[in-house]
């Protein structure tokens, strides 16, 4: 069983495509976290993504090292981090997907790490510095969990290498949409993505749904790349802007109502 | 245990490439034309040419005749790399990548610094090659390096302060590698240490060999034999695997120098390979300084290039296997090593640098008189002053 799958196989009975959305442990705080996820969920996400925050997030753009920042200067953890992951498992059986450096993992130990947070409810593992070629290992590991490891692809990915990372990735592949870190702030993709997109689909088939991430952050460009072919949008630094500009009181609201924007996009006609 | 190339970049366990994908394209477009380039007669004719004509090699093997007689034991050579164009062995590895990055058709040269001097190499190489640079530089370095930030603007780049994170080398690292990854496709990630991603490590210290290969035939002319030891001081590695490395399979004892900073019980160190532990960071496996968590520590040294918390990975392979003896000097025995160098000598080496003197220092007085040291300077110290000029202030203050 994986919750990731089902996941998309249920919103496939129901003509819908995948919201993907993201949470940053620790930010603004642990507790909050655990709200903002419940929130998230409540606007309609259909797949939970949850940051455990490195030093030298070398992905990220502005918006995710700041906040990553904050929350490690607030005392993150591992520990911390796996009970908010448990608190959030005793209130939703959302799918659950950890978004970490490979570091984190590879200094605990693949074994101890990957065995621990699966058994506080995370589903699936996407470590964007962790290359094919050096994953053996930790594939070995995530397969003997019964957990799905999501792999990147990018828009200038080989179609040998796709077919590769294909192979090698369960729950869904994650196309990063553009060159550059994560959270941009453009209004419209470029050709380019939308042709990442539908190569990538091609070559995908109907095997493995592909998400799409990295600078979604309004309705319309999501409508337009799930047009295109993808099956799900991935949106992270869209939701912590929105944290950080947002009085506290309101936070709640309104990422609710932003997460109903977005999932009504996935909704097709 | 010469490991030439090897594959996938893995020095025993260490090494790799663990990378955004974005980059893949970049490091296998790399790799291709390094190994198309590296050995083709007209591109060593034209490095050959930069490296002669326009850094100043080779570089001479002085005896330090007077240090010698003052520490009374081995004979000090010291390899002058502090005397090549723009004050440090960085020009080296610029030379050879600014012409790589040519024949690629790159037009668009990034790098990071730390001290200031790859930045610096970087310019100048990229000025004598007609390419366009800029570089990324933790705020603290830019603050406490303003000379060599200077230095860049004059020589035509564009220097971007780093405002993030620890605001170091690591930092600046990171933020270049942010660059590369947004403009993957017109731009060449110009790295200054023996560090990151697969082939980097390999294509650096390739660069920097012709510091140990000068090193071996020098010593080969004056003594007929290899040296008994070598000194050099290591940071991200380079000037250090470019001396270790073509005297790997010579009877040479070798000596790796970290900064002991305040000492290696403190927190405040940059000492990767005496006091770290295994992990990824920078594309690579490799001996790293971090918590018990993982995350990336705080680093400290008097000397900026120093300054990182992690190192090359053919020199955790080469601590591993013993090849090589890694230790630590302190931010103090590096200034009293820099100030005795400028008197003896007449020498002021780069605080970097004065790390090795300091450590062959002690080293000399366990040796015999017959026997030699041979010590990498790895740069020049007119960028330092400042900087130990207020050190000996507040030491002056502290001890009163
Ligand atoms: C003079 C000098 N020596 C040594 C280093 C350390 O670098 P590496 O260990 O790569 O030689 C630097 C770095 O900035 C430097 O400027």
């Amino acid at each position: 069983m994986s919750r990731i799958r089902d996941k998309f196989s249920e919103l496939k009975s129901r003509n819908e495509k995948a919201l993907i959305a993201y949470a940053m442990a620790g930010y603004p705080n642990d507790k909050e976290t655990v709200s903002i996820v419940q929130s998230l969920v409540k606007g309609g996400a259909d797949i939970i993504e949850i940051g455990l925050p490195f030093s030298d997030p070398l992905a990220d753009g502005p918006v995710i090292q700041s906040a990553s920042f904050h929350s490690l200067q607030k005392g993150m953890n591992p520990e911390r981090f796996l009970n908010i992951v448990k608190k959030i498992r005793s209130k939703t059986d959302v799918p659950l997907v950890l978004m970490t450096y490979a570091n984190l993992l590879y200094s605990r130990g693949y074994d101890k790490f990957i065995s621990t947070v699966k058994k506080a409810g995370i589903d699936g593992i996407i470590l964007p510095d962790m290359a094919i070629e050096e994953a053996d290992q930790y594939l070995d590991v995530i397969r003997k969990n019964n957990m799905d490891a999501i792999f990147l692809i990018s828009p200038n990915t080989s179609e040998e290498r796709i077919r590769r990372i294909a192979k090698a990735s369960t729950g869904f592949v994650y196309l990063v949409s553009t060159y550059g870190t994560t959270g941009g702030t453009q209004q419209k993709f470029q050709q380019y993505t939308h042709d990442a997109i539908k190569n990538a689909k091609k070559i995908l088939e109907e095997k493995i749904p592909l998400g799409v991430g990295f600078g979604v952050n309004n309705a319309d460009q999501a409508r337009s790349i799930l047009q295109t072919g993808a099956d799900a949008i991935i949106v992270a630094s869209a939701f912590l802007r929105l944290i950080a500009e947002t009085p506290k009181a309101k936070i709640q609201g309104k990422i609710t109502s932003f997460a109903k924007s977005l999932k009504k996009a996935t909704i097709l006609e | 245990m010469k490991l030439a190339y090897p594959k996938d970049g893995k020095f025993g366990e260490f090494g790799g490439r663990f990378i955004p994908e974005t980059l893949v394209p970049a490091v296998e477009e790399l790799e291709e034309a390094y190994l198309r380039f590296k050995d083709d007669k007209e591109f060593r004719q034209e490095l050959d040419y930069y490296l002669r004509e326009y850094a100043g090699r080779p570089t001479p093997l002085y005896f330090a005749k007077n240090l010698t007689e003052f520490v009374g034991g081995a004979r000090i050579y010291l390899k002058r790399e502090d005397l090549l164009h723009g004050g440090a062995h960085k020009i080296n590895n610029t030379l050879g990548q600014g012409l790589l990055a040519k024949r690629m058709k790159k037009k668009r040269i990034i790098a990071e610094t730390g001290a200031g001097q790859h930045g610096v190499a970087t310019a100048m190489a990229c000025s004598a090659l007609g390419l366009q640079s800029e570089v990324y530089m933790g705020y603290k370095d830019t603050q406490r390096q303003r000379l060599n930030v200077f230095r860049m603007k004059l020589l035509g780049t564009k220097v971007h302060p780093v405002k993030g994170g620890t605001q170091t080398l690591k930092d600046a690292i990171n933020e270049a590698i942010r660059d590369w990854i947004t403009n993957v496709n017109t731009t060449y990630y110009l790295l200054g240490s023996a560090v990151g991603p697969h082939p980097y490590p390999v294509m650096v210290r390739d660069f920097q060999a012709v510091i140990g290969d000068e090193i071996l035939s020098q010593m080969k002319e004056l003594k007929n034999k290899s040296p008994d030891s070598v000194v050099a001081c290591v940071g991200g590695g380079s000037n250090a695997i470019g001396t270790f490395y073509p005297l790997v399979d010579e009877d040479t004892t070798m000596f790796g120098v970290e900064a002991g900073g305040e000492g290696i019980k403190t927190e405040h160190h940059s000492a990767t390979l005496s006091s770290g532990s295994k992990g990824i960071l920078h594309g690579m496996l490799t001996y790293l300084l971090q918590d018990k968590h993982g995350q990336i520590k705080d680093t400290h040294s008097i000397a900026a290039g120093l300054d990182y918390p992690g190192v090359g990975p053919e020199h955790s392979y080469f601590k591993d296997s013993k090849r090589v003896k890694y230790d630590t000097v302190s931010d103090g025995d590096a200034v009293h090593a820099f100030l005795a160098l400028s008197k003896y000598e007449g020498i002021i080496p780069a605080l970097e640098s004065s790390h090795a003197v300091a450590y062959a220092i002690k080293l000399a007085k366990k040796m015999s008189k017959s026997e030699t040291i041979v010590v990498t300077l790895s740069g020049r110290g007119d960028k330092d002053v400042e900087v130990v000029e207020k050190y000996m202030s507040e030491n002056v203050k502290n001890s009163r």
